[in-house]
């Protein structure tokens, strides 16, 4: 096993040296990320220009979220982004083994944010709080309150999906890391996930508060 | 005309398709056998490469054609590396991803024209006879949606973009190939998505699709068509990020950003474009289609949406959009007038960075297409001056282009053709955009035929007619062969005309009054609309002319050397047609990209003198031998070279 720790990078015929491979690969997430900004920045211009049309609706809409699950989940997810975090130093540090833990640590915490999202989605349907048919309301303006919630499942949803790639990015992440595929010189896949978790989590740091603490001030 | 005239066969059109499909397949493979080298071989001993090189007729081929040094085998390129299926449909390489695509949109082209084709002659009388209400505007939506996301956005990015982006700046390739094959398979199922809607029923919403008409009223195949539409955008998106990664880490050494082609700093503006526009529209497409499957949205009033914020949202991307289209186009049309004025590109910088000035101001004007919707006074005003300000780096680049024919040495061969045509067509086009941003006229004139000839005025007279030239300008780079040069140039004329008279016309109809949309129309506006229609039946005619001599020449076209127009671009430095990884060494740039000079100038009309005493028939040759001779005789009395030619 311990000749393939000196494993050779697989230079793309594109490139000249490892480091403008690498160069590009990061700089391919970063303005991937950009298009992921413009997307949920479409959505949060319109959830804010309805947020402006109806702001009873919606101050009433998010008193009905589970404050106190959406609360664990974000620290529960910024605790994902600490160990990604340290994944990634630890990558650069070529340490497998802490690599590796960190990297499943991330997996479990995100595992446990969609658990935990879950878990609330439940609850929503119990109290009939999905948009549809079956939707009960009996505060005023019911109709708004509807987008309110079509905006909170829209948005959480479409973060738990950019979640669930995430996990499974970062599976495959580990699995090169244990088969010892990445090492100090090279670990570019560890960085650009890492790139992208973080993404995903600061989504979540302004979803949080446009959509449970909106409400909840005096 | 009774409503169920067409007889319901079930399975015809899928059987329809499977055949189609098969032909398809099977054209493909002939096209690639009818590439493989057994019958290559024959034709090339003919010109006379093996004959010693005293011996060797002086004709036109030779001068243009370097000999090689075995005579019968092609050098190894990009296209003869493989002839198999499965080494399209799997290659990386970026020239040959560029091929696929041109093959893919050239198809769609001409499903918009058909559409295009049937409207106009729908309007050749006021009553309109050839089809029915909803059939009429369900050809207008697929014209619509087919030219825009299936033809103009990605052909001059993805066609000549793709092949030629790494070359202009020295790469073997893009930065992420994967990416460019995946894109392009998204590209093709998007492309699938819409024809499936429109085989199974269409849609009649406007390429637009605004709500709620679009997530309420119809009953036709929006879902699918924003679907495809939906998934080409993720190809879209794939194909900006892996330009500017290209752009900004693959530049090989020497070229800085200001010795970049201006083609590729349009391709850059174009991505960023792509980028950060196309998830907008993505957003916009996915609420849209909550709101017409589950009946809940945000956009439609009945259920306490608002519609503005579709419109918004839509021309948020929709509008930065035809700068996507048009911003390459403006690129190629400045790659070929320094060639063929024999002058460096006036005011380069200004021209490269009036590019990213129109695309940043492209994203700050797209409520000018709402002037009528009811959004607030003071967005109107704000919008229109945002408006007005997008002409001044258009000017920019239109002055500049000008500024480059003046005392240059022109020579009006088909690519110089094309883009002189555009110039024209897009200083019109753009000069009735200013008319449309300004408030009162927009106010009159909006959803008439006034907006029509505008948009088309840019998007067919500006960016169809430089993807041509484009196309014929990089023609021997792309095949190793050169097409018909008269039969070129009639084409570029017969397109100019063509268009002009479809197009005139409908300025004047908005002006009357005709509105857009409509499948009849007043009986005074008949003329104009049959002048309209006998220019769409030219342009047809233009149109299909330059897809069959390409095709043939890319066959049987005369062979023609390295760089056959004398151009100074990285790209015409390697083979006709490029290797595989494009430079045998990765090349090291000293200096800007238009380096035209009077020496360069004169060692090409002594070339030019040498083909016109040996064969006539060479375009141009006969021209440009003259007014060398006019030269020489004026300015520069005697040298030995000139002796020669004269004896």
């Amino acid at each position: 096993m311990s000749k393939s720790t000196e494993k050779v990078v697989v230079l793309g015929e594109q490139f000249d040296t490892p480091e403008q491979q690498d160069a590009a690969s990061q700089m391919g997430m970063w303005v991937f990320l950009s298009t992921e900004i413009m997307l949920f920045g479409g959505l949060f211009l319109a959830f804010t220009a309805t947020r402006l049309a109806f702001p009873l609706a919606f101050q009433l809409g998010s008193r009905h979220t589970e404050f106190v699950l959406g609360t664990a989940n974000t620290a529960v997810l910024l605790l994902s982004s600490l160990t990604m975090a340290l994944a990634v130093s630890a990558s650069h540090r070529g340490a497998r083994k802490p690599l590796v833990l960190l990297l499943l640590l991330t997996m479990a915490l995100g595992a446990l944010f969609l658990g935990i999202k879950g878990y609330e989605y439940y609850g929503d349907w119990q109290k009939h709080l999905i948009p549809g048919e079956n939707f009960v309301w009996n505060e005023p303006q019911p109709q708004h309150a509807q987008l309110f919630f079509l905006f909170y499942f829209f948005m959480t949803g479409l973060h738990a999906v950019h979640l669930t790639v995430g996990i499974g990015v970062v599976a495959f992440v580990t699995f090169v890391a244990w088969r010892r595929g990445y090492n100090a010189t090279y670990n570019t896949p560890v960085e650009v996930t890492g790139l992208y978790w973080h993404l995903v989590d600061l989504v979540w740091i302004f979803l949080y508060p446009l959509l449970y603490l909106n409400g909840r001030h005096p | 005309m009774s409503k169920d005239s067409k007889p319901e066969i079930p399975f015809l059109k899928w059987i329809g398709a499977c055949l189609a499909a098969v032909f398809g397949v099977q054209a493909l493979r002939r096209i690639l056998r009818a590439l493989s080298p057994s019958q290559e071989t024959t034709p090339l001993p003919a010109q006379g490469a093996a004959l010693p090189i005293s011996a060797r007729p002086e004709k036109a081929e030779d001068v243009l054609m370097p000999p090689l040094s075995t005579p019968v085998e092609e050098p190894e390129n990009y296209l003869n590396t493989s002839y198999s299926l499965k080494s399209w449909l799997l290659t990386t390489d970026h020239k040959r991803i560029a091929i696929l695509y041109a093959f893919m949109i050239t198809f769609f082209f001409f499903v918009g024209s058909a559409a295009a084709a049937l409207i106009r002659l729908q309007l050749t009388t006021p009553q309109g006879h050839l089809v029915q209400q909803q059939t009429y505007n369900k050809l207008f939506t697929m014209h619509g949606v087919i030219m825009v996301w299936f033809f103009l956005i990605p052909a001059l990015p993805n066609t000549l973009g793709n092949f030629l982006l790494p070359m202009m700046i020295g790469a073997r390739d893009l930065a992420f190939p994967k990416l460019n094959l995946f894109s392009w398979y998204l590209f093709v199922a998007g492309g699938l998505f819409t024809l499936f809607a429109i085989l199974t029923g269409g849609v009649d919403t406007g390429w637009t699709f605004y709500t709620p008409l679009s997530t309420h009223y119809v009953h036709t195949k929006v879902m699918l068509t924003a679907a495809g539409v939906f998934v080409s955008g993720f190809s879209s998106i794939l194909t900006g990020l892996n330009f500017i990664v290209t752009i900004h880490r693959l530049r090989c050494k020497g070229m800085t950003w200001f010795r970049l082609p201006v083609f590729v700093w349009t391709l850059y503006a174009t991505s960023l474009i792509l980028v950060l526009g196309t998830p907008v529209l993505t957003i916009t497409l996915i609420l849209m289609g909550l709101e017409r499957l589950f009946g809940i949205g945000v956009f439609d009033p009945a259920l306490g949406g608002d519609p503005l914020l579709f419109q918004h949202l839509f021309w948020f991307y929709s509008h930065p959009a035809v700068y996507i289209m048009i911003l390459p186009g403006m690129g190629v049309v400045s790659e070929i007038i320094p060639c063929f004025a024999r002058k460096k590109l006036f005011s380069y910088k200004m021209v490269a960075l009036a590019g990213m000035g129109i695309a940043i101001f492209g994203f700050l004007v797209w409520g000018h297409h709402m002037f009528v919707s009811g959004q607030s006074m003071y967005a109107d005003m704000t919008f229109s001056l945002l408006s007005y300000l997008v002409a001044i780096p258009s000017a920019i680049k239109v002055f500049n282009w000008t500024a480059t024919l003046y005392k240059g040495s022109i020579w009006l061969s088909a690519p110089m053709l094309y883009a002189l045509g555009f110039i024209g067509l897009f200083t019109i086009g753009g000069l009735s955009g200013l008319f449309l941003a300004s408030l009162p006229v927009d106010v009159a004139v909006h959803d008439t035929y006034f907006v029509i000839a505008h948009f088309h005025f840019i998007m067919v007279g500006g960016m169809v007619t430089a993807y041509l030239g484009g196309l014929h300008f990089w023609w021997p780079k792309i095949t190793g062969r050169m097409y018909p040069e008269k039969l070129a140039q009639l084409s570029a004329l017969l397109i100019f005309f063509g268009f002009t008279l479809t197009f005139l016309p409908q300025f004047l109809l908005g002006r009357l009054g005709m509105n857009r949309r409509y499948y009849h129309y007043a009986p005074e506006f008949q003329m104009l609309n049959v002048l309209s229609t006998a220019g769409a039946s030219i342009l047809a005619v233009g149109y299909l002319s330059p897809f069959s001599y390409l095709l043939w020449s890319a066959k049987y076209g005369r062979r023609v050397s390295n760089n056959p127009w004398g151009a100074t671009g990285l790209e015409w430095q390697t083979a006709s047609p490029p290797p595989t990884f494009n430079f045998s060494a990765t090349p090291l740039v000293t200096q800007g990209p238009y380096e035209y000079n009077p020496e360069d100038a004169e060692r090409e009309l002594k070339r030019d003198l040498a083909i016109l005493q040996s064969d006539a028939s060479v375009p141009n040759g006969a021209r440009f031998a003259e007014r060398h001779q006019e030269a020489q005789d004026t300015a520069a009395p005697t040298t030995e070279a000139q002796d020669e030619q004269k004896h």
